[in-house]
């Protein structure tokens, strides 16, 4: 489910982010696990997604100063839904399309919900509100160069003894 | 009516459906029999407030005067409203607004669409700088995936079935079986709901609302007028408020678009989340509250959103929706009918008239004139809509 960090050092050269600057790919020699970055207000702290610059979204502060920041990389699923007809363009969708799960995940420092698409092979049955999950990458879709894009994907904790693939 | 109330002289609407003509086609036929519906001329009207559609290049875009030259150019002033779902009551409220400021009299409040099939999509090219564009592309998160995942939420924290969001379609199908400007007038079973298509899980395809061709207009004047027009203003509808309210921060629930909700690491959510402050805005300006509202029009984009609006209208406690839903007190003859007119399950989202045929459907209600669907004794109704980027709407219509 979440093998890219092995596969990105053997194929580092090809895949991509499928938008750059709003999440790490982690991996072996790239630190911990892939993270989502925010921004994080110099002047509050209060926090914002997708990364942003220039006014602190807080009506009260004034800050023009949003640091990019490293959100939590885990938290709790706050709710989720699966496609069963394939969305339509700009989105690139496998043929034949095969249904796939979206995760929002509230993360607690932040005291932000964050959408996601679920980790390959995660459905709706593996899921309920308020179970902890954390961050993986996978493919999003192998572009017309060959070159795969990567995003951002939740995928459930592994429980001991439970297999959630 | 007080002076601060705007009336309700002329209401009219061409029918829901699907036919892809020219969407000023059908907000001729709308203006017309709001115009017949008042009493009065094309001529007499001082203001055109369009509700906008993106949809249909600058005609779209520019709707008041696309509206205005339709009907003849008289030098008439316009205005137009993007709101998303919520524009056509944002056109209502640009009416008002000359009005009460004293610009004018007479206004004519208009919204009508062409939609495609299928999904929304957003707008072509590659733009890697709008939201809306890159939810689809990152994600494919299309406006039914926001929808399932409130639902989901109505299912895994108040124990929401399947069968109870059907039971909304099925109301709502029976409630639009008279209504002659509904797209669909069939029955449905709850059966046919929870047997139909998975679109974006738990929601299904008879959970989801269509998008439709359709137009609304208003014809609405200041008290003054309508008096001196009338005679009297006994039996007139009156708009006695209108919220569009955005959102306070920090919004804490996913909105489409939205890849995330705000933050509320620093600063406590408001008391009321979006949705009920839309609502409680428009009851504070009208004076109401839930207990005072004979029946409401709701934006059931969804089966399940349906059951979400009762707790943002307060007519019940969260959580206590699918209990109220199954009382029957939101059925017509039960307490607050919601959605008399078929609401969206019926007619499908005609974007830019959407929120003004809500107004349409209150007006006829209050007047005794909804054939099929009168709710008895209904004096004062409330709308509720909601649209993308922070945008909503609240209409409290009276008599």
């Amino acid at each position: 489910m979440s093998d890219l960090s092995g596969d990105t050092t053997a194929s580092a050269g090809a895949a991509q982010p499928a938008i750059d600057g709003w999440f790490t790919l982690g991996g072996p020699d790239l630190g911990d696990g892939p993270r989502l970055i925010g921004s994080k207000c110099a002047g509050c702290g209060t926090y914002a997604f997708p990364p942003r610059s220039g006014a602190c979204p807080n009506p009260s502060c004034v800050s023009d100063t949003l640091e990019p920041v490293e959100l939590s990389a885990t938290g709790t699923l706050w709710s989720f839904a699966e496609n069963h007809y394939a969305p339509p363009a700009p989105y690139v969708a496998a043929e034949p399309f095969e249904p796939y799960a979206l995760a929002a995940v509230e993360l607690e420092r932040e005291g932000m919900v964050v959408l996601g698409q679920a980790a390959k092979g995660v459905r709706v049955a593996d899921l309920r509100v308020g179970m902890p999950m954390k961050l993986a990458i996978d493919v999003l879709f192998t572009g017309d160069d060959g070159v795969d894009r990567l995003i951002w994907v939740w995928e459930p904790v592994e429980e001991e003894g439970t297999d959630v693939g | 009516m007080s002076a601060d109330d705007v009336a309700i002289l002329g209401v009219g609407m061409h029918p829901w459906g699907k036919w892809g003509r020219d969407f000023t086609e059908y907000g001729m036929v709308a203006a017309r029999a709001a115009l017949d519906d008042a009493g009065l001329a094309w001529t007499d009207i001082e203001h055109v407030a369009g509700a906008e559609t993106i949809r249909n290049g600058y005609p779209g875009f520019v709707s008041g005067s696309t509206f205005a030259q339709k009907l003849g150019w008289t030098g008439v002033t316009v205005s137009s409203s993007y709101a998303a779902c919520a524009s056509g009551a944002q056109a209502l409220q640009a009416a008002r607004a000359n009005i009460l400021a004293g610009f004018c009299d007479v206004a004519l409040v208009i919204g009508a669409d062409t939609t495609p099939k299928g999904f929304f999509a957003p707008v072509g090219g590659e733009r890697r700088d709008d939201p809306d564009w890159l939810r689809f592309h990152l994600l494919g998160a299309t406006n039914p995936v926001y929808f399932a995942l409130a639902a989901r939420r109505r299912m895994d924290l108040w124990g929401a079935t399947a069968e109870d969001f059907a039971m909304v379609k099925v109301k709502n199908a029976r409630h639009g079986l008279g209504n002659p400007n509904a797209r669909y007038r069939k029955e449905v079973g709850i059966e046919e709901v929870v047997s139909s298509p998975i679109v974006s899980d738990p929601l299904r395809l008879l959970d989801i609302c269509a998008t439709s061709d359709g137009a609304a207009a208003l014809v609405v004047t200041s008290a003054d007028f309508a008096r001196k027009h009338l005679g009297s203003l006994d039996g007139v509808a009156r708009v006695r408020a209108v919220s569009t309210a955005t959102p306070t921060y920090p919004q804490t629930f996913l909105e489409l678009p939205d890849f995330a909700t705000d933050s509320h690491a620093v600063v406590s959510p408001p008391a009321l989340g979006f949705k009920a402050s839309v609502v409680h805005r428009a009851y504070e300006e009208a004076g109401v509250g839930p207990d005072d509202i004979d029946l409401a029009e709701v934006y059931d984009l969804s089966t399940a959103m349906e059951l979400d609006w009762y707790e943002h209208l307060g007519l019940c406690e969260v959580g206590g929706a699918e209990e109220l839903l199954r009382s029957g007190a939101t059925t017509i003859g039960g307490r607050v009918p919601v959605n008399a007119s078929g609401g969206l399950a019926s007619f499908g989202e005609a974007i830019p008239a959407q929120a003004i045929a809500q107004v349409c459907e209150l007006t006829w209600q209050v007047r005794g004139q909804a054939t099929g669907r009168q709710v008895e004794g209904a004096r004062v109704g409330v709308t509720a809509n909601q649209g993308l980027f922070g945008h909503g709407s609240s209409v409290v219509v009276g008599i």
